[in-house]
């Protein structure tokens, strides 16, 4: 039997894989995408399981925004990208570095 | 069923929106030489949106769609000053876009709909509010730090923005999926009904301490403040200015929304996760004061360092912040809009000074000031001896109060680290000013107000606002109590 924690659980993985894979990812910043669309997926993971464990639709509802912001958020990520590998012929993480301080 | 009613609330906001929209297509469709028209009219848009704001403000707090929005006296001074500070930095921006051939409309339009963001975010009364409002401004907000589009640093901040923005979103967004899970809700005040009344936390402090994280990313407060200086030292200073000031308006929005009305009040005994959400605000202040007045003491960039200033302001906001009652979230108020005002000054002064192919942002540039050009030098003097809290500037009253609603939420010693960072502040303002007054120019270097006369007089209004102000601050004190009286 299938129960609430276990989701909580499969969230709560899909959450940490996200933030190591933004912190130790020095090589590209299409993985960071990745990472960051990974994490809304484990929060809506979270949203539709409560939501379905509770009756209550409201956090079906909010993981609908979400998803639609979460595709806004990645378009305009994208575009930043195409910029920077205009500008800089790089999307190597660890060469983004000319500002410090 | 939504009614007249609610759409009636909803009038300043659904009014901009669509003025967005018109602004956006006129602008498609003007003639290269008419792009003017977009400029005046933007500023239009602004101030009318702010007149709908003041005068259809209901006598006490209403809300609409079934309580997904407020609109009460918070809301009211948050954006009527988020209103007119952007009309501010419309007229700031102009001669800048236009020196650099940055698009004109594009900026108009994406800071008129950040704007929107920023009231859905201030009147937001549920969780999906607060997560729709604030997306609408950073998504604005991440295209027009990258707005230059040829330079590599604008690129670079922007990508640096991005992926810090957006994990400081999904880091809120968990915390939300938490309080949920505890509490059944979206709606935040059948959420602080629930902590209210239940014993078991466990889940709500994981979800706060998450719900903290976001906050803390979006205000700048330190240890979540990586992001501020390169985006401000990277960001076309027309957009500087705008998220240096009226973005810290909905910061300080958004963490009254969440922590006070959304996890618990500490007015008249502690309810909910109150004490808990202090102590951690506690910690982020103090941290804010300590890296923010340290690193600033060796910054060459002008920029920079005003981004390091930023963070040592966020940890004064917060230290007002902690009191948690109505006299702390008034003074903490009353800092966030002296603070945008003066911050929307110091870069403007920036933008001011600054023509196409030279950029007066390294702190030598600005040696000699007072031989080239007195007047500006006396305004940027006004504007550092605000930002450092010298009497009888506007700076120093704000710093006044939070200072003392931390010690009458008997937290003594965070007003104690805010007088000593005080007074470290004071030696990075002051050898501005010293730059300014005492220092030769530079062999070859010409650094004039060569800005259009609207930008030179709206910056002057704004600087001399700031010692005005310093005189006058009783009535927007006022103001700003009544807000959080009802």
């Amino acid at each position: 039997m299938i129960t609430l924690s276990h989701y909580i659980v499969l969230g709560a993985i899909l959450f940490c894989i996200a933030v190591a894979g933004l912190f130790i990812n020095r090589k590209n910043v299409i993985v960071l995408l990745m990472a960051i669309e990974l994490m809304l997926l484990a929060v809506n993971t979270n949203f539709v399981a409560f939501s379905r464990f509770f009756g209550d639709v409201g956090g079906q509802v909010f993981v609908f925004f979400i998803l639609t912001v979460a595709a806004a958020e990645s378009a305009i990520g994208l575009a930043i990208l195409v910029l920077l590998f205009r500008n800089r012929s790089t999307i190597n993480v660890a060469e983004i570095d000319s500002m410090k301080g | 069923m939504p009614s007249i009613n609610d759409i009636l609330i909803l009038l300043p906001e659904i009014y901009l929106v669509v003025a967005a929209c018109v602004l956006l297509l006129l602008d498609a469709y003007l003639k290269p030489g008419q792009k003017g028209a977009v400029h005046w009219l933007s500023i239009l848009v602004l101030l009318v949106g702010a007149y709908l704001v003041v005068s259809g403000q209901p006598a006490s707090s209403v809300s609409a769609f079934g309580g997904m929005f407020i609109r009460d006296g918070v809301s009211e001074v948050l954006k009527v000053f988020s209103l007119l500070i952007t009309a501010m930095i419309f007229v700031y921006a102009r001669p800048y876009l236009k020196e650099r051939a940055i698009p004109f409309g594009e900026f108009y339009t994406l800071t008129l709909f950040a704007t929107v963001g920023i009231m859905f975010l201030v009147s937001a009364g549920s969780l999906v509010t607060v997560y729709l409002g604030l997306e609408l401004l950073t998504l604005s907000s991440y295209a027009l730090v990258a707005l230059n589009r040829d330079s590599s640093l604008s690129s670079e901040a922007a990508i640096k923005y991005f992926v810090l923005g957006a994990l400081a979103s999904g880091m809120l967004l968990y915390g939300m999926s938490m309080v949920y899970g505890a509490t059944h809700s979206l709606d935040l005040h059948t959420i602080h009904a629930a902590i209210v009344g239940t014993e078991w936390k466990t889940l709500l402090l994981f979800g706060l301490v998450f719900m903290i994280t976001g906050i803390g990313f979006k205000l700048g407060a330190a240890p979540f403040h990586m992001w501020i200086p390169d985006v401000y030292q990277g960001s076309p200073t027309a957009v500087t200015v705008f998220i240096g000031s009226a973005q810290k308006l909905a910061a300080f929005g958004m963490a009254y929304r969440l922590l006070s009305t959304g996890m618990g009040d500490a007015a008249g005994g502690a309810t909910g996760l109150a004490p808990q959400w202090q102590l951690m605000l506690a910690v982020l202040a103090v941290l804010s004061l300590a890296i923010g007045n340290l690193v600033a003491l060796v910054q060459t960039n002008l920029k920079r360092l005003l981004a390091y200033s930023t963070i040592s302001h966020m940890g004064y906001l917060l230290v007002g912040f902690v009191n948690g009652g109505p006299d702390g979230y008034s003074a903490s108020m009353f800092y966030a809009v002296s603070y945008a005002l003066t911050s929307a000054a110091a870069f403007g002064m920036i933008i001011v000074l600054s023509r196409s192919g030279f950029e007066c942002e390294e702190i030598d540039d600005l040696k000699g000031l007072n031989q080239r050009s007195p007047w500006f030098a006396f305004l940027m003097l006004l504007v550092m001896f605000s930002l450092a809290g010298v009497p009888p500037l506007f700076g120093f009253y704000g710093k006044l109060l939070v200072l003392k609603a931390a010690v009458e939420a008997g937290m003594l010693w965070l007003a104690l680290v805010g007088a000593v960072a005080a007074i470290i502040g004071l030696y990075y303002y002051l050898r501005v000013v010293k730059v300014m007054y005492f220092d030769a120019p530079a062999e070859g270097t010409d650094v004039r107000a060569t800005a259009d006369a609207p930008a030179r007089w709206v910056l002057s209004i704004n600087a001399l606002a700031l010692l005005v102000l310093g005189f006058t601050w009783s009535p927007l004190l006022a103001w700003c109590q009544k807000a959080f009286a009802g």
